[in-house]
C-alpha cells in the first residue's frame, strides 16, 4: 500500500488552500477588493509554479496512487499555470472597465486552476472526472459572469448543458471501463491490457466501446471536431478575459489529459484509439480552416482558430510515439503564448472606451498603432506558421512525427489544411496595412497588455534561441510517459 | 432464516411498489409521500444486508431532509400535472419502442458481460463481520480515499460560489436584521409607562 504522501501534491495543496483563503478576504472585505484579491491571484500562481518547478523530477504517486507526478505532468503544470496567470493578470482593466470587477472572478479561475492541474497529474478514472468537473463548473460560471449581458448568459447555458452532456458521456465510458477491466486506477488497467496481449486475447469489446465513449467525452473538452460545435459560440459570448482564458490554459490541460489516458492505461490499444484520433484530427484541421474564413468576428475566428490548432496536437497522438508526445509539448507550449499574445491584442481594441470585435475594426491598425500592428502580424504568421516563428516549429515538430510514423496522408492534409488557414491570418495582415480605417482604435492601451504584447511577439521571433531548452524539457516529459 | 427471507421480500414489494406509485399517482403531494415510503423500506433493505449505518443515514438525510425539502418544493411551484401530461399517448409509441429497443440492447449486453476477475477482488471494503461500519466507511471515504473526497469537496464549493455569483443582487431597502441593534436595544426605546390615574381613562 502506497502511502499518503502529501509532498508531491504540494502545489494543488497549498493552491487550494490559497484559493480559500483569497474568497474569505474578498467575502469579510467586501467592496474593493477584486483588484487585491486578483493580484495576489497572481501571485499565488507565481508561487505554485516555483513549487513545481523546483520540485523533484522523479516519479512520485500521492494519495493511494490516485495522483502521479513526473517530468510530463510538471512540464504541462508550467504551461497551465503560466497561461492561468498570464491571462487572470491581463483581465484586471477590462473587468474594472466594464463593471465586473466582482472579487469572485480571480478566485473561481485560480479554482478552475486547481481543476486544471488535478487533471493533469489524475492518475486514475476517478480523479481525472473530479479534477475536469472542478475545471469545467468554474468556467460555467465564469462564461455567464456578465449576468445582465444575455450573450454572456446563453454563452455559459449552453456550455453547461453541453459540458454535462459530454461529461455524462466521459462518465459512461469510464463505467464500462471499470465494469470490463476491474479497475478504475491506470496502471492497474494498463496491467489488465498488457496482459490480455502478452496471452494473445482480444480486448474485450466493452473496454473498447468504454474507450470511445471516454475519447468522445474528452475530445468535447479540447472543442475537436465533431464535439466543436459548443466553441464559436461559447467563444463569443463570454466576455473576452475569459475567452482567453477558455482559449490558452484548459485547451493544455485536456490535451495533457488525453495523451496521459490514451499513451498510458490504454498504449496497448492503439491500433482501436490511433483511427479514431486520425479522423477527428484531420476533421478539426479542415474544419478549423474553411470554417474560418467566413467569419466577421474576432472572437469567433479565434474559436476556429483554436479548433484547427488542436487538430494539428492530435496530429501528434495519432502517431503515438515518443516523438509525436514530444511534438504535442512543444505546440501546446507554443499555442499557449501565441495565443495569449493574440488575445492581449484583441483586448485592446476599443474604440472611444466601448469594447469592439469585428475583424473590420482592425483596419488602418498599421497607420494609427504601427507598434501594436506589427505584433499583431507576428503572431497571426506564427500561427500561420511560417518560419522562422515559433509557430512553424510546433508543427514542424508533430508532422515530422506523423511521417516518421507513416501517417504520410495525415500530414499532407494537416500541411494543406494550414496553408488555407494561412488564408485568413494573413488577411487579418492585410486589413491591417491595406485599408483605410471608419474609425481608429484607441490609443493608449495599458501597461500591462503592452508588456504582455511585447513579450509574446518577441518570444515568437527570438523562440530558436529559446528553442534548446523549450524542446529538452519536453523531449523528458515525453520520455516519462514512455518509461513506464 | 425464513424470517430474513420474508421481510426481505415484504421490503422488496413495498419499495418496488411505492416506486410505481411516485410516477403512476395523479397528486403530486402523495408522490412525494410514496417516495418516503420507498426510502424507509430501502433503508430496511440495508439493515438486511448488515449496513446499518447507511440505512441509518438514509432516514435521517433522505427522509429527514430531501424529501421535507420536495415536499416544500412541490407545494410551494403551482405546477399543472394534468396539462404536462397531454402529450403522453401521442409520444407512446415512438417513446415505447425507443424502450424495447434499449431493453433488448441491455439484455445482450448482460448476456455477453463477464464481470472481470479483478473487479470483484478490487472491492476495497472489508467483510461486515471484521470490521463495522462506520469504521469501514470512514475508512474508505476519509483514508483511501480522501483525495477524492476533499476534491469533491471543492467541486461542490465552487457550485456553491458559482450559484452565488450568478443569481445574489443587493437589493435597495430591504429590511435588514441587525443583531448588534437588537441586543442594543433597551427597555425605554419601546415601553413607555404610564401612569393613568385610577378612573380618568387614558
Amino acid at each position: 500500500m502506497i502511502s499518503l504522501d502529501l509532498t508531491s501534491a504540494l502545489p494543488e495543496v497549498f493552491l487550494a488552500c490559497a484559493a480559500m483563503v483569497l474568497l474569505m478576504l474578498g467575502v469579510f472585505r467586501r467592496a474593493g477588493s477584486t483588484r487585491l484579491v486578483l493580484v495576489l491571484t497572481v501571485v499565488v500562481l507565481a508561487v505554485a509554479l516555483l513549487l513545481i518547478v523546483f520540485s523533484p523530477d522523479d516519479r512520485a504517486l500521492a494519495f493511494n496512487g490516485l495522483f502521479v507526478t513526473d517530468n510530463f505532468t510538471a512540464y504541462m503544470k508550467v504551461l497551465v499555470l503560466l497561461g492561468a496567470a498570464l491571462t487572470i493578470g491581463m483581465s484586471l482593466g477590462y473587468i474594472e472597465r466594464e463593471q465586473m470587477d466582482r472579487f469572485e472572478f480571480p478566485v473561481l479561475m485560480l479554482f478552475a486552476t486547481l481543476g486544471m492541474l488535478a487533471m493533469v497529474s489524475a492518475n486514475d478514472l476517478i480523479s481525472l472526472y473530479l479534477g475536469l468537473e472542478l475545471q469545467s463548473l468554474s468556467l460555467y460560471v465564469i462564461t455567464a459572469f456578465r449576468r445582465d449581458s444575455v450573450r454572456s448568459s446563453e454563452a455559459g447555458l449552453k456550455y453547461f448543458v453541453l459540458g454535462a452532456l459530454s461529461s455524462g458521456m466521459l462518465l459512461y465510458g469510464s463505467s464500462m471501463v471499470y465494469g470490463f477491466a476491474g479497475s478504475t486506477n491506470f496502471e492497474a488497467l494498463a496491467e489488465v491490457l498488457a496482459a490480455d496481449l502478452a496471452f494473445g486475447r482480444a480486448p474485450s469489446l466493452g473496454l473498447i466501446v468504454g474507450l470511445v465513449f471516454l475519447l468522445a467525452g474528452l475530445a468535447f473538452k479540447v472543442s475537436a471536431v465533431p464535439f466543436h460545435m459548443w466553441t464559436p459560440d461559447v467563444y463569443e459570448g463570454a466576455p473576452t478575459p475569459v475567452t482567453a482564458f477558455l482559449a490558452s490554459a484548459p485547451k493544455v490541460a485536456a490535451m495533457a489529459l488525453i495523451v496521459r489516458v490514451m499513451v498510458g492505461p490504454f498504449g496497448d490499444l492503439f491500433e482501436q484509439w490511433q483511427q479514431i484520433v486520425v479522423v477527428i484530427s484531420i476533421g478539426s484541421m479542415v474544419l478549423g480552416a474553411f470554417a474560418a474564413i467566413n467569419q466577421t468576428n474576432i472572437k469567433r475566428l479565434m474559436a476556429y482558430s483554436s479548433i484547427g490548432h488542436m487538430g494539428y496536437v492530435l496530429v501528434g497522438l495519432a502517431a503515438g510515439t515518443e516523438a509525436g508526445v514530444l511534438g504535442i509539448v512543444v505546440y501546446l507550449a507554443i499555442y499557449l503564448i501565441m495565443n495569449i499574445g493574440t488575445f492581449a491584442c484583441i483586448l485592446c481594441m476599443s474604440q472611444e472606451g466601448r469594447m469592439v470585435e469585428r475583424i473590420e475594426d482592425l483596419k488602418g491598425l498599421g497607420k494609427s498603432n504601427p507598434l501594436m500592428a506589427l505584433a499583431l502580424t507576428i503572431l497571426m504568421f506564427s500561427m500561420a506558421g511560417i518560419p522562422p516563428l515559433a509557430g512553424f516549429f510546433g508543427k514542424y515538430f508533430v508532422f515530422l512525427a506523423a511521417i516518421k510514423a507513416g501517417l504520410y496522408a495525415l500530414a499532407v492534409i494537416g500541411v494543406l489544411a494550414s496553408v488555407v488557414g494561412a488564408f485568413y491570418y494573413v488577411r487579418i495582415v492585410k486589413l491591417m496595412y491595406f485599408e483605410e480605417p471608419a474609425e481608429v482604435l484607441d490609443r493608449p492601451i495599458g501597461a500591462v497588455l503592452r508588456l504582455m504584447i511585447t513579450g509574446t511577439s518577441l518570444a515568437m521571433v527570438l523562440f530558436l534561441l529559446v528553442a534548446g531548452p523549450v524542446v529538452g524539457g519536453a523531449g523528458a516529459a515525453a520520455a516519462a510517459l514512455f518509461a513506464g | 432464516m425464513i424470517l430474513q427471507a420474508l421481510a426481505f421480500y415484504l421490503f422488496a414489494f413495498v419499495a418496488v411498489a411505492s416506486g410505481v406509485m411516485v410516477i403512476a399517482s395523479r397528486n403530486p403531494v402523495h408522490s412525494v409521500l410514496f417516495l418516503i415510503l420507498a426510502f424507509f423500506n430501502g433503508a430496511g433493505l440495508f439493515v438486511l444486508m448488515g449496513a446499518e449505518f447507511l440505512a441509518m443515514i438514509l432516514v435521517l438525510v433522505y427522509v429527514g431532509a430531501v424529501a421535507v425539502l420536495f415536499l416544500f418544493v412541490v407545494m410551494m411551484l403551482d405546477i399543472n400535472y394534468v396539462e404536462m401530461r397531454k402529450g403522453f399517448l401521442q409520444y407512446l409509441p415512438v417513446g415505447g419502442l425507443i424502450g424495447l429497443i434499449l431493453l433488448v440492447e441491455l439484455t445482450f449486453v448482460a448476456g455477453a458481460w463477464v464481470a472481470a476477475p479483478a473487479a470483484v477482488a478490487s472491492i476495497p471494503i472489508a467483510p461486515p463481520e471484521q470490521v463495522h461500519n462506520t469504521r469501514a466507511l470512514g475508512n474508505v471515504i476519509y483514508t483511501d480515499y480522501i483525495y477524492l473526497f476533499q476534491a469533491a469537496g471543492l467541486v461542490l464549493l465552487v457550485a456553491m460560489v458559482g450559484a452565488i455569483v450568478l443569481t445574489l443582487r443587493q437589493r435597495e431597502g430591504v429590511r435588514r436584521q441587525s443583531i448588534a441593534r437588537q441586543i442594543g436595544r433597551k427597555r425605554g426605546d419601546s415601553i413607555e409607562l404610564k401612569d393613568v390615574p385610577r378612573g380618568s381613562g387614558v
